[in-house]
């Protein structure tokens, strides 16, 4: 079965030149790859991270922001290296959000 | 990047190749469009741990020979209409890779 | 996009904010790395920048020594002028008046970020992703760049652990031009392979 992230060679629609300003929490996004993923830290894979995205229904891929499909996925591979659980990562989100809605 | 446990490598540059037409599930770096198809060795990159065992938190040892494959665009695609030599180069990995 | 749409967009994006935000600072506080190293990588990610391709680009063109070196080992070539480019392999393909070279990542969006900085956003499209390997020269024309029917165009598919930089053409006209100069006619597009350089920038 072809991949829907394996598309060299399908029919797409015309290249528009388009640039994005990266935003600071895509950046943070991309910082913690390169540090989960150094020779200190080693709590990441590149394959894995791209496993985890691969991982991702068509749906969710095409819909999802590139960051955001990154995110997903080291997220993934810290739950599944037991680097982080999920009920800890739930409540620091909860939390944060939270202190967004007072701020 | 070579270390001592590195599988031996079966090609050379300008080595006729096929790359297999096989559909494993998991995370493979062969992309689809290729596999099955026919090309040459334009260089060795080196040897690299598998990027398919590397996906699962491994080791991807022992490394691997990896190549870079010339394919032609008329061999990729039947319709192809541009220039008879424009070609399309991909890194592929040995295991993917057979004498023809 | 509907209403409804636009809120899920908008939900989803909030969504994997906070868990950037909640992401880092759990690992802050089990110390796997600091607030400051995520500012350092941060800081470090913006500073690199096409400018970096573009002076090896200058420089090889003046110097054909330094044009060997990089052709034989890119990245040594990039660490000669500074610029360290990680584990990964730097390729450089150099453009002749008979071959034009583009490179892409159909698998993912593997870039010479080392070198160039973050990729633009058509790179990691999938127009761009499915068919610059099918048909290369449409593409390229979508850019506004018309490759003569003589010239071979090769496509590069960034795979696996290589990654690569197109060495384009020094154009007519820019003799009298010294490295900075000329380093600021090279464009990234021209690095990626969609354009050419142009002498007038």
């Amino acid at each position: 079965m072809r991949s829907h992230h394996d598309m060299g060679g399908l029919p797409a629609g015309r290249c528009e030149p388009d640039e994005h300003e990266y935003e600071m929490w895509e950046k943070r996004v991309d910082a913690l790859m390169m540090l989960l993923s150094d020779k200190e830290r080693q709590l990441l894979k590149v394959d894995e991270l791209r496993r985890n995205i691969e991982s991702l229904g068509a749906d969710a891929y095409d819909r999802m922001g590139y960051y955001e499909r990154w995110m997903h996925s080291i997220s993934q591979t810290l739950i599944q290296r037991g680097v982080i659980s999920i009920d800890e990562l739930g409540r620091k989100m909860a939390e944060i959000e939270d202190r967004d809605e007072r701020a | 990047m070579s270390v001592p446990e590195a599988v031996p490598a079966r090609f050379g540059p300008g080595s006729r190749v096929q790359v297999r037409r096989a559909d494993p599930p998991g995370h493979v770096r062969t992309p689809w469009y290729c596999r099955g198809h026919n090309g040459v060795i334009e260089r060795i990159c080196g040897n690299f741990a598998n990027p398919e065992e590397l996906a699962y938190n491994r080791d991807g040892l022992p490394v691997q020979p990896l190549y870079r494959v010339r394919f032609l665009c008329r061999e990729l695609w039947r319709d192809y209409e541009g220039n008879a030599g424009d070609a399309v180069e991909i890194e592929i990995f040995q295991h993917w890779l057979e004498a023809r | 996009m509907n209403r409804q749409q636009e809120q899920d967009a908008q939900d989803s994006r909030g969504y994997y904010r906070r868990m950037q935000s909640a992401i880092e600072e759990l690992l802050i506080l089990k110390g796997v790395f600091s607030g400051a190293d995520v500012e350092r990588e941060v800081k470090a990610m913006d500073s690199r920048d096409p400018g970096r391709g573009a002076k090896m680009v200058a420089r090889a063109w003046l110097d054909p020594d330094y044009k060997s070196r990089v052709l034989k080992d890119g990245s040594a070539a990039a660490e000669e002028l500074g610029f360290a480019v990680g584990p990964l392999r730097l390729i450089v393909l150099e453009d002749t008046p008979s071959v034009h070279n583009v490179i892409v990542c159909t698998l993912c969006s593997c870039y010479p970020r080392m070198l160039l900085g973050l990729p633009p956003e058509w790179y990691k499209s999938r127009d761009y992703r499915s068919r610059v390997v099918r048909e290369p020269r449409k593409v390229l024309q979508e850019f506004g760049t018309r490759i003569p029917d003589e010239v071979e165009i090769r496509v590069h598919d960034s795979t696996a652990d290589m990654r690569y930089m197109v060495l384009p053409l020094r154009p007519a006209g820019t003799e009298r031009l010294d490295e900075e100069q000329l380093a600021q006619l090279v464009t990234r597009d021209s690095l990626i392979g969609v354009t050419m350089v142009d002498a007038q920038g």
